[in-house]
């Protein structure tokens, strides 16, 4: 794993000098006391500083690698892709590179994806990358919208299991709930970003727990044995409620949002590389993630902590 | 069920979702201005009232929803 953030920290008395808002309301609605905002670097910018990290901490090299996914939904060019420029950056000669859009839960969707190419033969090592820049599509005089968001990036290793070696990552349970598609936008040319937030909180505190459980049927993990859950960073009130749910008292509930706002795609892996770095989780522990969001679109999985 | 039944049982819910004392409850109170129920905490109120009064809310009902009798007088008309 590798995370990437802007050195920028964002405070919510700042935000308060910009919109009718204050530290206290931020803290107890969506419980973020800081974000990070991206300054000249882009997308692919954070992406190849996050999937640069992952790639040295894996013993790996750039030659290895023969797939590179990318979750986001705010790159700004339509071409090339995020992918291919982390490619370019890295040195990593002629892998397969797409980017997928499924906006927050993009980096399960893309660790999905990736697992099936290599259960598939078709790629053994492959590096899965979220990364956002939210901050250029922020309407900065709503501040609704405002408050929430940050930028930045988190990057996994993932190849294929030896013979014998158990999976790492499990089956992914994912789908999406088309007639919602108005409830998380980034809409037109030049849009900002809106969402209707009963509507998406409702969803999420309800729908969510029941899914989340299904992969962990699928990996074949009691939720007891959990010893992580890293949801996507959307609202500390909506991970408290999901996880409240899942009835997992004993296992490490992901906060990262506190420091780093919602980073859409980059969340998960962003949280999860920095349980990581601090060694908060066992190698080889069973984590749940579970990412959601536009689209509405889901998806999860139990990996096995890097 | 009564208008007071209803309004009892949704001072539990509102107790357990966002620790509002029962004894405040009352038809005339509004959700946001006296009892002090965020937006977020509405929802959860709202999801379990569905259960308690087996009751549909849909998500374009509950702005409509502004005091404990708006809510009562809905649960009263769907039950």
């Amino acid at each position: 794993m590798g995370h990437y953030q802007p050195s920028r920290v964002v405070t919510n008395d700042e935000l308060a000098q910009l919109v009718d808002t204050n530290d206290e309301w931020i803290r107890d609605r969506v419980g973020i006391a800081t974000r990070r905002i991206a300054g000249d670097e882009t997308v692919a910018d954070m992406a190849t500083a996050a999937a640069g990290k992952a790639l040295a901490s894996s013993g790996l090299t750039a030659a290895d690698i023969d797939l590179v996914v990318v979750a986001t939904c705010t790159s700004v060019d339509r071409s090339p892709n995020v992918a291919c420029r982390v490619a370019a950056k890295l040195g990593i000669a002629a892998p397969a590179a797409y980017d997928i859009n499924t906006a927050c839960s993009g980096f399960a969707y893309a660790l999905g994806t990736a697992d099936h190419a290599i259960r598939a033969g078709a790629a053994r090592n492959a590096i899965v990358i979220g990364a956002e820049k939210l901050s250029d599509f922020t309407d900065w005089t709503d501040r609704s919208t405002c408050i929430i968001f940050g930028d930045g990036a988190g990057a996994a290793v993932v190849t294929a299991a030896a013979e014998g070696e158990p999976a790492g990552v499990g089956p992914v349970v994912w789908g999406s709930v088309p007639e919602k598609s108005d409830a998380v936008r980034i809409e037109g040319w030049r849009p900002y970003i809106a969402q209707e937030g009963q509507a998406v909180f409702r969803w999420a505190t309800t729908a969510l727990a029941p899914l989340a459980l299904r992969a962990c049927e699928q990996a074949g993990v009691d939720p007891s044995e959990l010893a992580a859950f890293v949801p996507h960073q959307a609202n500390a009130r909506i991970i408290d409620g999901i996880a409240k749910r899942l009835n997992i008292p004993d296992a490490i509930i992901a906060k990262d949002i506190v420091e780093s706002g919602n980073t859409s795609a980059a969340s998960i892996p962003l949280a999860l590389s920095k349980l990581v770095e601090r060694r908060e989780v066992p190698s080889g522990a069973p984590v749940l993630l579970f990412g959601f969001g536009g689209g509405l679109t889901y998806a999860g999985q139990v990996v096995r902590c890097p | 069920m009564t208008r007071d039944e209803i309004t009892s049982g949704l001072a539990e819910i509102l107790e357990e979702v966002a620790g509002v004392n029962p004894d405040d409850v009352a038809e005339g109170k509004s959700f946001t201005d006296d009892l002090d129920v965020d937006s977020l905490s509405m929802v959860e109120v709202v999801v379990a009232a569905e259960e308690k009064f087996g009751v549909k809310i849909p998500d374009n009902e509950v702005q409509n929803l502004k005091t404990v009798g708006d809510a009562v007088s809905y649960i009263e008309a769907q039950s």
